[in-house]
């Protein structure tokens, strides 16, 4: 761009970088107290690469903590089954609602869309009762079925369905494929884009979620990761070596998958975000 | 509209609900069903030990907010924290918007590093700040090292809310930035050409362009936020332990909820009446603010 007013450039840069140290300090703390040993970590001094670099904390929690494993099992299986359940369901209902004309079709939209409005405080505790009722506590569905459909991605995927190019569908209806083969065969696929942003928002609303497995999860061999570093945090209250070892195990994940599907990120907050 | 059944359109019905089962099972069973359930349970006192027991009491669950203490407590928690997070988060959010748009280089590695608290989690984030937020920890040497007096981030009630604060303030800043990274993108810059060519200086550039073109993404990110922040839970319930403390200081709103439904005897429904007490709030917040940034809009 044109060279002028370098000053000006420079606190631009200045505040750019400026900001960019204060967000990196707590991960980069994090992470080079997840490798130092406990001594260090109690001698008080500030260094940010590791005296005494060792793999130790690490070792620690997946292999002397057995519920460690358990927890990440738990936070993988909850989030990928209730990702994939997620992706079927609120395209279905997205497509449905943009496509297909059935009586009460309007109704549910704006029901739909005033569920958006709900705060999760007014359900969550029926929900309580009635996941006791099912006998539900303490289990996988309880965590899954009730989040198994979401209203903001129902909406995000209505309007993608509606500005979809009908021919494709009516191609494959003229090969014969039915109404529902033609959903899975030639719109899911194409679709893509939508659904990989839907995706990891989805994901990470479950990967990150603490307030409804703290309700739901009783049993500690059924808490997901966030649940089972708040009990550890209380277990080992001076051990930041291990407690900050399981939180890099635990952010891994999201920052491979936000390596990967970067672009997808950004549509998908402009998807989301009103625009 | 035709008026006959054929068969086609039954086929496109029957399809239709084929295709919104699931979200017709969970609207009724997790949704739907619950709101309702939980008018149910607002005028009611509900004992759950033994056999689930429901004694009707009227409004007494939402009188009863006024005289509880904590209730007060927690209320006034959360509107302090709304009232200073919500305009400070979006202040932010503007600035690093607008500096990373002037076209620098880097603003892809700027972009990824802001994101950072964006992806991690709430749990994730606070025990990183409580082991930064200790006594000797590393917020403390800094603030020493530069000449700065030294608190007691977690154990002093004066503070322990601000300390969340910053925190949340950090965390939710850059998610709210790409959002209108996307609306600067927008404006067209040949305005800023003419304002240029009139002599109008960087600062008046950004008051008289930028800041009125993002007006509507302002107030979708100020609802957003005022959404957010009256349902703070997280941080305030790792940072104490589940207890609110030190001296209530970090109780908030959705805290007290979660304290009286799940964690003390009998008071089920009472939570319940607070949670719609809550919803109300942050609906008339939301639409206050949609009224008075519209009105705004007219000059």
């Amino acid at each position: 761009m044109k060279k002028k007013r370098s000053a000006g450039r420079v606190i631009l840069y200045g505040i750019l970088c400026l900001y960019a140290v204060i967000t990196l300090i707590p991960f980069l703390w994090a992470l080079s107290s997840s490798f130092k040993p406990l001594s260090e970590i109690v001698s008080g001094a500030i260094t940010f690469i590791p005296e005494n670099f060792t793999f130790d904390n690490y070792r620690q929690i997946f292999i002397e903590e057995e519920l460690f494993p358990r927890w990440m099992f738990n936070s993988v299986f909850i989030a990928t089954v209730g990702t994939g359940l997620n992706i079927i369901f609120n395209s279905m209902a997205g497509y449905a609602l943009a496509r297909l004309t059935f009586p009460g079709k309007k109704g549910l939209f704006i029901i739909i869309l005033a569920v958006l409005m709900i705060p999760a405080q007014v359900t969550m505790i029926p929900n309580y009762l009635i996941l006791r009722e099912f006998g539900w506590l303490n289990s996988y569905q309880g965590m899954i079925v009730p989040s198994m459909i979401n209203a903001t991605f129902i909406f995000m995927m209505r309007q993608f369905f509606v500005n979809f190019p009908k021919e494709l569908e009516e191609a494959a209806a003229i090969d014969g494929l039915s109404r529902i083969g033609t959903f899975f065969k030639v719109v899911l696929p194409l679709a893509k884009p939508a659904l990989a942003a839907q995706a990891i928002f989805v994901f990470m609303g479950f990967w990150n979620d603490f307030m409804r497995p703290l309700i739901i999860m009783t049993d500690s061999s059924m808490y997901t990761l966030p649940l089972g570093l708040n009990t550890f945090k209380g277990q080992f209250v001076s051990y930041w070596n291990y407690i900050m070892a399981a939180s890099m195990v635990f952010t891994l994940p999201v920052l491979v998958i936000y390596a990967f599907f970067n672009k997808y990120f950004i549509k998908g907050l402009s998807l989301t975000g009103g625009k | 509209m035709n008026r006959k059944y054929s068969r086609k359109k039954l086929q496109e019905a029957g399809q239709g609900y084929f295709f919104m089962s699931p979200t017709l099972f969970v609207l009724a069973c997790f949704i739907l069903g619950p709101i309702f359930y939980a008018v149910f349970l607002s005028f009611h006192n509900v004992r759950l030990l033994g056999e689930t027991a429901y004694n009707f009491v009227g409004f007494a669950n939402y009188e009863r907010v006024f005289d509880d203490r904590r209730a007060l407590i927690a209320l006034w928690n959360t509107f302090k924290y709304v009232i200073i997070v919500v305009p400070s988060q979006t202040i932010l959010a503007i600035i690093l918007a607008a500096t990373l748009n002037a076209g620098m280089k880097g603003e892809k590695f700027f972009r990824i590093v802001y994101f950072l608290p964006t992806l991690t989690s709430s749990a994730v984030l606070t025990l990183i700040f409580m082991w930064m937020y200790n006594r000797e920890g590393l917020i403390n040497f800094g603030l020493e090292s530069i000449g700065l007096p030294t608190y007691d981030f977690i154990g002093d009630p004066n503070i322990a809310l601000t300390a969340i604060m910053i925190m949340n303030i950090w965390a939710t800043a850059p998610f709210f930035m790409v959002i209108y990274l996307a609306a600067l993108q927008d404006i067209p810059d040949s305005l800023y050409e003419a304002a240029e060519l009139d002599g109008a200086g960087p600062i008046r550039k950004f008051w008289s362009i930028t800041v009125p073109h993002l007006k509507p993404i302002t107030s979708f990110v100020v609802i957003m936020g005022i959404i957010g922040t009256f349902q703070l839970f997280d941080q305030s319930y790792i940072f104490s332990g589940g207890s609110g403390g030190p001296d209530n200081s970090t109780l908030t709103v959705v805290l007290l909820i979660y304290q009286y439904a799940f964690k003390s005897l009998d008071t089920m429904g009472y939570a319940t009446a607070i949670a719609f007490m809550l919803a109300i709030v942050i609906l008339v917040a939301t639409l206050l603010q949609r009224k008075f940034s519209k009105e705004e809009n007219l000059y």
